[in-house]
């Protein structure tokens, strides 16, 4: 008897916290639409908010609903977004493929104003008098960039500039928002040609602090057959609805600010 | 029980003999939620609930059913029971009723189950306020606030070493170091310093 008495209490134990759980299970039950699985696998899972919704979990429940389309997601895709029109039953639309871009070639080529011991990001960087760079538009490179991105699609060079890694970028756009110095653009993907530097100073006092920046000597915006750029504040602009790939303007850049992706 | 006593508990709890960094109980989320702040609360918060429903049910327990029936010696296995089956109703109640706070929990709210910090308190209750299968005077007060404060305790210690996690993001520590490492020093000397409020015992 000595023996079944422990085997007794803990078996009911057992039993009646079975049977609440049971009981609550039922009560408490909820249903969850089979389809948000099915969305939330196709989904990629980072999370990075380029759609503007609470995760990609808020951003299928929306598709469900039928309160966005599939072409707001930018980080999925071609195949998974078939996917997901199928589970939902509806056509999906064309996007037009974007890619982040970085805007200077500086890095090591520009010499350091001062000695930075600071923390080592560029935000904090960019706090001491706009960053320790000779350039006040150029990149800080301690890689804010590199951190912020979801989907490990960018890398530190050994020029001391992030490089996108074009096959992995999926244009949510954080290293947009990262950079204190606004350095990167979402560039589209089937117009290659772009201004590498972002200085609006004058030709003169960019020659003195950087042999590669944009120095608005206008034979880019005389070459271009299509009028596609313009110089705005000492800076060569590209308007992409012109762009037709001519690559006139690579050839003509004295100092190679225009740059061809890839 | 006096109020004395009561401000003691609480006192013991937080500082003295703070779950993490006294008594070692429940390390795992303090090194594996305590990168940022804000899931490091939520955690604590959730541990302190559970903390508290669990004392209850755990002290009713064992006054009604297990010393009646002369089975103490089965303590750590009902306590176990007891609080994997109230962690899944926990679940259950949160999922049903905000499924934002469901999804802001995520992997925590299952990881409570094991977290041994519950069944410590609830093993350091019938140990300080049970004597010879009697209880003591007020127990069942003394053993709730002695529940809740030391998921106080925790969550203080999680809070506490999440802020400083969160700026050792930007220090230069070497290669080697990054990471857990550091927090493992961080941790001892947190430790050494709540060690501080019991005073050393050579």
């Amino acid at each position: 008897m000595e023996f079944l008495l422990p085997v007794i209490v803990l078996s009911l134990l057992g039993l009646g916290f079975g049977l609440g759980l049971a009981l609550a299970s039922k009560k408490l039950c909820v249903q969850e639409d089979p389809r948000l699985t099915q969305i939330m696998k196709a989904l990629p899972g980072a999370n990075c908010g380029a759609c503007g919704k609470p995760g990609c979990i808020g951003f299928a429940e929306e598709l469900i609903q039928g309160a966005v389309s599939i072409s707001a997601c930018v980080a999925t895709e071609e195949e998974e977004k078939a996917e997901i029109s199928k589970v939902l039953g509806v056509e999906v639309g064309e996007t037009v493929k974007t890619v982040a871009v970085l805007h200077c070639n500086g890095g090591k080529k520009v010499k350091d104003r001062f000695v930075y011991k600071g923390v080592k990001t560029c935000a904090a960087s960019n706090l001491v008098m706009g960053g320790q760079k000779a350039c006040a538009y150029g990149c800080l490179g301690f890689g804010d960039c590199v951190l912020a991105c979801p989907f490990g699609a960018m890398e530190m060079g050994e020029e001391g500039l992030p490089k996108v890694i074009e096959g992995k970028c999926k244009a949510c756009g954080k290293c947009v928002s990262a950079c204190p110095k606004n350095l990167f653009s979402l560039n589209r993907q089937d117009k290659p040609y772009y201004t590498n530097c972002v200085s609006k100073d004058l030709g003169k006092q960019v020659m003195s602090v950087c042999k590669v920046g944009c120095i608005a000597c206008r034979k880019c915006q005389r070459s271009c057959p299509h009028q596609a750029i313009e110089i705005k504040n000492n800076l060569a602009v590209f308007d992409y609805a012109k762009c037709q790939n001519s690559g006139e303007c690579l050839k003509v850049c004295p100092t190679k600010a225009i740059a061809k992706r890839g | 029980m006096s109020l004395s006593s009561l401000i003691m508990i609480i006192i013991s709890m937080v500082f003295i003999n703070n779950f993490i960094l006294s008594k070692f109980l429940g390390m795992c989320p303090f090194i594996g939620v305590s990168r940022e702040t804000k899931p490091a609360v939520s955690m604590g918060i959730a541990v302190t609930f559970v903390m508290g429903c669990s004392s209850v049910i755990t002290w009713l327990l064992y006054r009604y059913i297990l010393i009646p029936f002369n089975v103490t010696y089965l303590r750590t296995i009902t306590f176990i029971l007891v609080i994997a089956a109230f962690v899944q109703l926990v679940e259950m109640i949160i999922r049903k009723f905000s499924i934002t706070l469901y999804r802001a929990l995520g992997i925590y709210l299952p990881l409570i189950t094991t977290n041994c910090a519950i069944l410590g308190v609830t093993i350091l209750n019938t140990n300080e306020f049970f004597k010879d299968s009697a209880t003591l005077p007020g127990s069942f007060i003394l053993s709730f606030t002695q529940s809740i404060f030391a998921g106080v305790g925790f969550t203080l210690a999680l809070l506490l070493m999440s802020a400083i996690r969160e700026r050792l993001e930007f220090v230069d520590v070497p290669e080697s170091m990054k990471g857990i490492p550091i927090a493992f020093i961080v941790a001892a000397l947190m430790s050494l310093a709540f060690m501080g409020f019991g005073g050393f015992k050579f």
